[in-house]
């Protein structure tokens, strides 16, 4: 089990002593708005789990989610969007690469500027714990890596099937609460978050954040143990429902909600009671360590930069100096190469050296970059057959 | 029989040595940072000490004793000795070297008790004047708290590195500013990429020119080479078209420009964000400058404070990610019929002034008020002065080497408890190599070498990353015991049930054949 409540002090000793001080909210309470929320960049993490036509709406979910994350300003490089199956280009979808939220079809949310990071059976647990826990191979691109750091704030939705203490991904394996709870651990042991909010929106939500024991973590579900989440907005001419309640009223009230607003968490608790949801949410906020009634909806959902004026400039006297003349000259030194200049294509086709030419080609390369390389490779061709020819070949 | 043991071996994860016991150690790691600075008194100070080996003391002598009658000469009288003294002297790094002269000296102007050049010596002006019968140690024990200040400006007080270990323990902080410092400047990264964009919203109206090659070779460059120990840097450039800023700027009649209030800045950086790239290839923490020239209709553009002041420097930044600078042409084109679009040259020296300050404030060097009585002198054209990379060294030096520390740590843990993880020889490796070059950066800080801890530190952060993000460390396999049961009691307990049932039955065999042994020998 992965309850452990050790917590190691590194106690660090320098010349001069340090003294704890013990003052926690003066400051915070004098300061602006810079430092009330401590982070400085904001994350979102928002999977689909879901296969098939029917689970048309989680993908609706989550793709709504995205558009008001998007809306209220993160971008695009700092959201990883995993969606585990296609409806805008599935064979039954009736209105070929759109995505509807609203019944009588309102709302298109996918629209032409929807990144997706993983799609498909890119969508795995394995990945998703990758994600979250950055052990992703060398060869990952920039937009499948969760770059965060110890100043961000992350939102991480998920929807889907669920159980009690599990998530079903691609109908075929499953997250337990557990290792959630561990790969959360290993985020803070890393310090790759701020503070996380965790909403989950399936059947018997609530009891994927029952094993959370990390510190600055809030969690949301759509739905208490035993009860299930249901649907909302049944459309009759694509044929499937197309959200599901908890998420669609949350929608509603994000739509109230712009990039200045300071309404806090203790409204977004209040959102889709028992009589609009039919099931009962649920939250989490014993892990976290302000209070939920001074946290922003918009540290999470938005992405309010902190910004400062610059009041001093260095005053830079020298004249610029020209590029020193290594640079310059390299630069035109360039040779450019032809395509007649490569082997007549009677000796390629029939790999017959007809004579010995040695080819030496420079190649340098000068880049805005720090660094100047340059590479000079130099070929020569004999009478043997095979071989130098497709060398020649790779060159140009 | 066989088959047991056999299974145990097969179902068994494969677990490299790691040395527990040394990360254990290092979880309870103590370290001492030393300095090494070095007070020179100059004669007048104390006439049997002043006439102490040492050219730089000759030269600081040779200066004092100058007939200073022309006042013009006073004012740069401690930057000529301070340019004197550092050609000959170069200090090791991480050392300090205070030069002490005596309070009647004119070397520094009236009300300066400290003067700290560019690199690492300071000039510190004697207090009150001493009686001659005091010796060598009684100056020292007089003058200490003020040397002690001087270092600590220069080198690190206790201030900066509990900073530097902000992210470890998180201690309240001591002011505003130190909050402020932490959040904006960037954690220790082996590398960071740079970002120089020139926004030109109204491409009809301006055609800009920028020298930025030339620009960051002469201006930026000679700071990132400073810098080179720390991290790598790569830069790179990009003019955007038609990106806009997401604000509408306001018109004040009274300036006849149009404004930004402080407030609509945080929502500047947004909507073009979206339109800056960034280099696909690499994880490293990206910095932004971005250049805006505002389109002919929204010229001038100025930038006001919360006071509803205009800003000098007409940029503002924003923590971890970068600056923006609003740079004006309106005035580059009379107000006549100027054929459009005009030509505009953008002058770099003042854009990269900006750029510079900004890029030292997300770098980390911190540019807290200096005490009072103190004179710093700015950095100029060099973009650092060396005690300034002294600073950053040693704060960078403490947070390699915590962070280092924790990486390490929490992986031991995390290995201990979840048992089902492989562990193969490459991390075992580089977890070694972690606790080796930690153990060697502690040495290099106790004896005061900042350079080599520096690079050792360095190597630790590296290793104990490759080892924590290794992507075979992935525990999935969440067995928990309830299920494991589940999983083997259908397999064997059908199996069991005759092996129990026959071993029973040659227990009672047993049993009998020993009780009619028994009734045989009675």
């Amino acid at each position: 089990m992965a309850r452990h409540c050790t917590v190691k002090i590194f106690v660090l000793l320098s010349l001069f002593n340090l003294s704890f001080l013990v003052s926690t909210n003066n400051i915070e309470d004098k300061a602006g708005q810079f430092f009330n929320s401590g982070h400085t960049n904001n994350w979102a993490v928002l999977v689909c789990t879901s296969r098939f036509w029917f689970n048309y709406r989680h993908v609706a979910n989550t793709l709504s989610v995205y558009r008001s994350v998007k809306r209220l300003g993160i971008p695009d490089s700092r959201i990883v969007l995993m969606l585990a199956d296609d409806m805008a280009c599935n064979h039954r979808n009736p209105k070929p690469a759109t995505v509807f939220s609203h019944k009588n079809m309102e709302l298109n949310v996918y629209g032409d500027d929807v990144e997706v990071d993983y799609r498909g059976y890119e969508v795995t647990v394995e990945n998703f714990l990758r994600v979250l826990t950055g052990r992703l191979p060398a060869s990952t691109p920039r937009s499948k890596r969760l770059l965060s750091d110890d100043r961000s704030n992350i939102l991480i939705y998920l929807t889907g099937h669920g159980g009690n203490g599990f998530l079903k991904f691609q109908d075929s394996e499953e997250i337990s609460n557990v290792e959630l709870a561990d790969a959360f651990e290993q985020m803070w042991q890393k310090r790759r978050y701020n503070e996380l909010l965790f909403i989950i929106d399936t059947c018997q939500g609530a009891s994927m954040y029952e094993r959370f024991y990390s510190p600055n973590l809030m969690a949301l579900a759509s739905s208490q143990v035993g009860e299930d989440s249901l649907s909302h907005q049944p459309d009759l001419a694509i044929g499937v429902h197309l959200m599901d309640r908890y998420t669609f009223y949350l929608l509603e009230f994000l739509e109230d909600i712009h990039p200045s607003s300071t309404t806090n968490m203790n409204q977004l608790f209040k959102v889709c009671p028992k009589s609009q949801c039919v099931s009962t949410p649920g939250h989490r906020t014993d892990l976290f360590l302000r209070d939920p009634g001074r946290v922003l909806i918009t540290d999470f959902f938005g992405s309010v930069r902190k910004v400062e004026i610059t009041m001093e400039t260095i005053n830079l006297s020298s004249p610029m100096e020209p590029l020193p003349e290594r640079i310059l000259s390299e630069d035109r030194q360039r040779e450019t190469q032809y395509y007649v200049d490569q082997l007549p294509v009677s000796v390629i086709i029939h790999q017959v050296n007809t004579h010995t030419h040695t080819h030496t080609h420079t190649h340098t390369h000068t880049h805005t970059h720090t660094h100047t390389h340059t590479h000079t490779h130099t070929h020569t061709c004999t009478h043997t057959p095979l071989p130098p020819m497709f060398w020649n070949m790779f060159i140009l | 029989m066989v088959g047991v043991p056999l299974w145990w071996r097969t179902t068994e994860t494969y677990r490299a040595w790691l040395p527990v016991n040394q990360i254990n150690e290092l979880a309870e790691l103590q370290v001492c940072l030393c300095y090494r600075s070095m007070a020179h008194w100059t004669r007048y100070v104390h006439p049997v000490l002043g006439y102490q080996a040492g050219c730089h003391l000759r030269i600081l002598n040779e200066i004092l004793a100058r007939d200073h009658s022309g006042d013009d000469t006073l004012s740069v009288l401690h930057v000529e000795a301070d340019l004197s003294l550092h050609t000959l002297s170069a200090s090791p790094c991480g050392s300090v070297v205070v030069y002490v002269i005596p309070e009647t000296s004119v070397l520094l102007p009236q009300g300066v008790d400290v003067y700290i050049g560019h690199r690492r010596t300071a000039v510190l002006r004697m207090g009150a004047p001493m009686s001659v019968g005091k010796n060598h140690k009684q100056l020292l024990a007089h003058l200490e708290p003020r040397i002690t200040q001087v270092v600590q400006v220069m080198s690190f007080s206790h201030t900066d590195i509990t900073a530097a270990l902000s992210d470890r323990v998180r201690l309240s902080p001591g002011s505003k500013e130190s909050l402020a410092d932490s959040m904006r400047s960037f954690k220790s990264s082996p590398g960071y990429e740079i970002t120089f964009s020139l926004l030109n919203p109204d491409p009809k109206s301006h055609r800009l020119d920028w020298d930025i090659e030339g620009a960051v070779h002469s201006y930026i460059q000679p700071l990132l080479t400073k810098l080179a120990p720390l991290a790598n840097f790569s830069i790179d450039s990009q003019i955007l078209y038609y990106a806009m800023l997401g604000v509408n700027p306001r018109f004040d009649s009274s300036l006849e420009a149009y404004t930004l209030n402080a407030d609509s800045l945080a929502h500047v950086i947004n909507p073009v964000e979206a339109r800056l790239g960034s280099n696909a290839a690499s994880s490293n923490p990206v910095l932004n400058f971005l250049l805006y020239v505002p389109d002919a209709h929204h010229s001038p553009l100025y930038i006001h404070d919360h006071q509803k002041q205009p800003v000098a420097s007409n940029a503002f930044h924003s923590p971890r990610w970068g600056g923006i600078m609003v740079y004006n042409v309106n005035d580059l084109y009379g107000r006549g019929e100027t054929p459009l679009p005009v030509n505009i040259n953008i002058n770099m020296e003042k854009v990269m002034g900006v750029f510079l300050a900004q890029l030292r404030l997300m770098l980390g060097v911190q540019s807290s008020p200096a005490p009072p009585g103190f004179l710093v002198e700015p950095c100029g054209g060099a973009g650092l002065a060396d005690w300034e990379l002294d600073r950053l060294m040693w704060s960078r030096t403490v947070e390699n080497v915590a962070t280092a520390t924790t990486t390490i740590t929490s992986l031991a843990q995390l290995l201990d408890q979840i048992g089902n993880i492989v562990i193969n020889d490459n991390i075992a490796s580089q977890v070694s190599s972690t606790v080796t070059s930690l153990q060697l950066a502690v040495a290099e800080l106790e004896a005061g070498n900042l350079g080599f801890a520096l690079q050792y530190s360095k190597e630790a952060i590296l290793a104990s990353e490759r080892a924590f993000f290794d992507p075979s460390l992935l525990h999935l396999l969440y067995f928990p015991d309830d299920q494991k049961f589940a999983i083997y009691i259908p397999l064997f307990l059908p199996m069991c049930v005759p092996i129990l049932l026959s071993l029973i039955k040659i227990a009672s065999e047993a049993r009998q054949r020993r009780k009619l042994k028994q009734s045989k020998k009675d």
